[in-house]
């Protein structure tokens, strides 16, 4: 079997079509009208599978296949759209008719001839879902409940889940050029329920990344999700209310990055600053952070979970410097934002499958390693939270204001962690909130490969990563006045 | 195009999808499953978004899917697909024996009870197609947005407005012999733009919804209100912390209902997390409220004559005089919790609560002075404990009068003590989604700001 991703590609999803160059060349010809600027066509398999353990034994599983065709033509700022989930010629003709619509009125088009350069490999073209036999992925997840349950008594439900992905995709430039790319995508999740003297909490863990599904038993990365997902509820059975109030705070390292995902990185995506929708437009150059902070968004991290080849536009992917100790150097880029900004597209134009527009999407976003000790920066508090762990959070890229929600916290007093608080949401403004980051630790950590990023309905899997990071001032919505 | 009256062609798609899940189950038999349910879907649609005066994007929708579910005594495995071919659906329905082959025993698995599946099927008239082309949206959508942009002349800029209508048909059959199909439509306009005053921007929005295009508001006054709500938020500020009333906008109270919903689905219960475990029976509200599912409204958008596995739905209570009177349950769930399915596989279908006397202005009089929130950020709730901290933004409101807009703060409690000191329910009822509620006052939550 081949490794070319391309030849992966061509095989997967063209022959069994019967399409050949020539038929690509039709549908090209089909969607080039006179005034359009850009097409492409977006050709994609996707099998996936999930298993969920829940009482003790492996409940259900589930395969999907999804497969299909998405056409696009661009004129100007306008873009015209159809897909199908059929892969023939006559549909994929149809469609390209349908989409090239929006250009009847536009300008005069030309021919944009990218090249065929080729990505290095950041992940080996293979199949997850048989990377193991169906008797192990099922061992490994009753390994993981026995060892929860072995764990503590406390414990009274577990559940784990373990999903893998192996998603096939071909772009085709509007010069004919194709490029092809196969990405694994695997995730194990375990999340339990503790109980004592009547009181219920949860704790969960997870881990994954563009591999296969033997990257869990190796380094006994399964298990250490289990021990985490029970120590994170143990933790919380001792908490007490949370405060309310605008406090010093410090963010751990790894997940809670989620924080430069809401804070700046949504706000840094191309077409909000095209449209001038963001709270960073036409701020590059300005100081947006301390000089301690430099930001990267960068999709080519060797089997991060938002690591990819090339992006859904064919684009290789890059490591793009966002901020710069401290100054706004650039923002994500696809290829129209690109084009209308007069800029180079920086590999993020990103879509949840065939039937959804590409846009400007993050890949892995995470914060460089600064000069200070993570147990300087808690000893330097006097009084403040330490947020260890974080759910989801969410942003208005136009006022900037954003928040994320603390799973794990603690209250820092004298420059002591001491006792255990609820979870609670932290609300700032994306601008400036980074202004207030006056340590950053020698300790950066990617996270564990668990982030799912959400933009107008589309899903895509991304990567955070920051040191630990002291900020002097940021909002905690605790209970506790 | 649609014949309006006699809707023969969906008629004749139907029929076809029809002896497809019926061949579905059949392949399902002969690969040595003991029963089967599977679900075949069409779906087409058009989306068409304008900005700043112009077309932005014209989306051609056609999308279609199989699921199959299988069981082999008592494992379970499911398999679906979006190619339709009789080749697919027999590697379907191979998948899905294949995951049952090494899922292990499960005594509550299995299709529902016989007497629970539907044999009626009441006309809920949710099929209204709109024969809507490109052009005809593009200028509906460009409306919207002019009248938003002339608002005010603190909106400087948009993110648009977008106008889609989908159009499908699904039909859902089991080895019990249960075989039932519908079509169903649904039609959106979006509108969403930008205000700025000194150096701050505000964005916020607008939308309806409806089954049949005539029920849709009309775009100019779409516009209209994104463009007021937005410009209602300009020169907005945190608070200090403090204690306070909070009333939650009708359009944003639905989602503390989806939190109560939560709490008391089977799948939930079963797994101990919720922190309504054990409450059945119980008072989780004060005496004066009603809650109930309300499954056969004609033509809303919840509306449905079966659940995902073919039970019938019915209308019934949730809560009544402040006490829970029922569970959210599955056939699944059910059998864990050692009771009956409520019909509630996939959700609930249009969860209504009785609107009250006063409408938004009357529950702001009756607050007095507190918070009004118009925008809730986050998901910082706690299905286990009910703890609550979500990120917000509205109004401060003193004397029964709105003040000043707020962002930038939290509001915080716990979910158990926010039901029970529940004061009133406006009249404002939102009726747009798939719950419908008015504005909600609650007695005291914490705000945290600078
Ligand atoms: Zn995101």
């Amino acid at each position: 079997m081949s490794h070319d991703p391309l030849v992966i590609a061509r095989q997967t999803l063209l022959e069994p079509a019967g399409l050949i160059g020539g038929d690509i060349d039709r549908v090209m010809g089909q969607l080039l009208s006179a005034s359009v600027d850009a097409a492409d066509v977006y050709l994609q398999s996707t099998r996936f599978e999930s298993w969920m353990l829940e009482d003790g034994i492996v409940k259900e599983g589930s395969h999907s296949i999804e497969q299909g065709a998405g056409v696009r033509a661009v004129s100007g700022e306008k873009t015209g759209f159809a897909y199908s989930d059929e892969i023939t010629l006559p549909t994929l003709l149809e469609a390209a008719k349908n989409a090239r619509a929006i250009a009847r009125e536009g300008a005069q088009g030309k021919r944009e001839v990218s090249g065929l350069y080729r990505p290095p490999q950041l992940y080996l073209p293979i199949d997850p879902l048989q990377s193991l036999p169906e008797e192990e992925k099922i061992a490994l997840l009753k390994r993981l409940d026995e060892e929860c349950r072995r764990l503590d008594s406390r414990v009274e439900q577990v559940m784990v889940n373990l999903a893998g992905s192996h998603e096939v995709v071909l772009v085709i430039g509007q010069d004919g050029a194709l490029h092809g790319d196969v990405r694994p995508l695997v995730r194990l999740n375990v999340s339990v329920i503790v109980e004592e003297n009547g009181r219920r909490e949860q704790g969960s863990c997870g881990g994954g990344g563009r591999t296969d599904y033997r990257f869990f038993l190796e380094e006994d990365r399964a298990i250490e999700y289990a021990r985490e997902a029970v120590r994170q509820a143990l933790v919380n059975l001792e908490a007490v209310e949370a405060p309310a109030g605008t406090m010093t705070v410090v963010l751990g390292p790894g997940w809670p990055g989620v924080l430069l995902h809401e804070a700046i990185g949504h706000g840094l995506e191309g077409d909000f600053n095209r449209k001038g929708t963001s709270a960073f437009a036409g701020r590059i150059g300005e100081r947006v952070a301390s000089p301690l902070c430099t930001v990267v968004d960068d999709g080519t991290l060797p089997g991060r979970r938002g690591s990819l080849n090339i992006d859904d536009e064919g684009t290789p992917t890059e490591c793009t410097v966002l901020i710069e100790n401290g100054i706004l150097k650039g923002y994500m880029q696809d290829k129209l934002n690109a084009r209308l900004m007069g800029v180079s597209p920086t590999g993020n134009g990103r879509r949840e499958s065939y039937a959804h527009l590409p846009m400007p999407r993050m890949t892995n976003t995470y914060m460089l390693a600064g000069p200070h000790d993570p147990q300087e920066i808690i000893g330097s508090v006097k009084k403040g939270l330490f947020a260890k762990n974080f759910g989801g959070g969410q942003v208005d890229i136009t006022s900037g204001k954003f928040v994320f929600s603390a799973s794990e916290a603690y209250l820092i007093e004298d420059g002591k962690i001491t006792r255990p608080v609820k979870g609670a949401t932290l609300i700032g403004n994306g601008p400036d909130v980074l202004t207030r980051v006056s340590m950053v630790g020698n300790d950066l950590q990617l996270d564990t490969g668990v982030g799912t990023c959400g933009k107008d309905g589309q899903s895509v899997p991304v990567g955070v990563g920051q040191p630990t990071l002291r900020v002097d001032g940021l909002t905690v919505g605790g209970t506790r006045v | 195009m649609q014949e309006p009256t006699t809707f023969a062609r969906e008629a004749k798609q139907l029929e076809q999808l029809k002896s497809l899940v019926a061949d579905c189950l059949a392949e399902a038999r002969r690969q040595g499953a003991t029963s089967a349910e599977a679900g075949v879907s069409l779906e087409h649609g058009l989306s068409v978004t304008a900005r700043m005066g112009e077309v932005e994007t014209i989306e051609h929708h056609r999308s279609r899917g199989l699921g199959v579910t299988v069981y082999v005594g008592q494992r379970k495995g499911s398999a679906s697909t979006t190619d339709l071919s009789a080749t697919a659906m027999r590697e379907t329905v191979e998948a899905a024996c294949r995951i049952a082959q090494y899922a292990a025993e499960d005594e509550y698995a299995g299709l529902p009870d016989r007497d629970m599946l539907a044999t009626e099927f009441p006309d809920l008239d949710v099929y209204h197609p709109w024969d809507l082309d490109a052009e005809t949206a593009i200028n509906l959508a460009i409306g919207c947005e002019n009248a938003a942009r002339q608002f005010h002349p603190e909106i400087v800029n948009s993110e648009g407005a977008s106008l889609n209508t989908f159009q499908g048909l699904r039909v859902l059959g089991n080895s019990l012999g249960f075989l039932h199909g519908y079509a169903s439509s649904r039609h959106s306009l979006s509108c969403s733009v930008i205000g700025q005053r000194g150096d701050s921007m505000q964005r916020d929005d607008w939308w309806t919804v409806a089954r049949d295009a005539r029920d849709m508001e009309a775009a100019e006054l779409v516009g209209r209100k994104a463009a007021e709500r937005t410009v209602k938020r300009l020169g907005a500020r945190s608070l200090s912390t403090r204690q306070c009333p909070v009333i939650f906008a009708a359009d944003i109270a639905s989602s503390l209902l989806g939190h109560l919903i939560g709490a008391i689905r089977g799948g939930n219960l079963y797994r101990k997390s919720s922190f309504l475990l054990d409450h059945l029976g119980k008072q989780i509200f004060p005496a004066f409220i009603r809650i109930r599912e309300e499954p056969h409204l004609k033509k809303a958008l919840g509306s449905a004559p079966y659940d995902a596995e073919g039970v019938r739905t019915r209308p019934h209570h949730i809560v009544k005089d402040g006490i829970l009177e029922s569970y959210v349950l599955s056939t699944y769930s059910a059998r864990k919790l050692g009771m009956k399915t409520t019909g509630n596989a996939g959700g609930v279908h249009n969860l209504v609560i009785d609107p009250g006397e006063l409408d938004l202005e009357g529950l702001l009089k009756r607050m007095n002075t507190g918070l009004l929130v118009t925008e809730l950020m986050g998901q910082g709730v706690n299905p286990v404990t009910g703890d609550y901290s979500r990120g917000a933004s509205g109004f401060w409101v003193e004397n029964g009068e709105i003040q000043f807009p707020v962002e930038e703060i939290t509001i915080a409690g716990n979910l158990k003590d926010m039901f029970m000191n529940l004061q009133a329910v406006g009249n404002d009822v939102d009726l747009r989604g798939n719950t419908r509620t008015g504005s909600i006052l609650l007695e005291k939550m914490t705000v945290a700001g600078n």
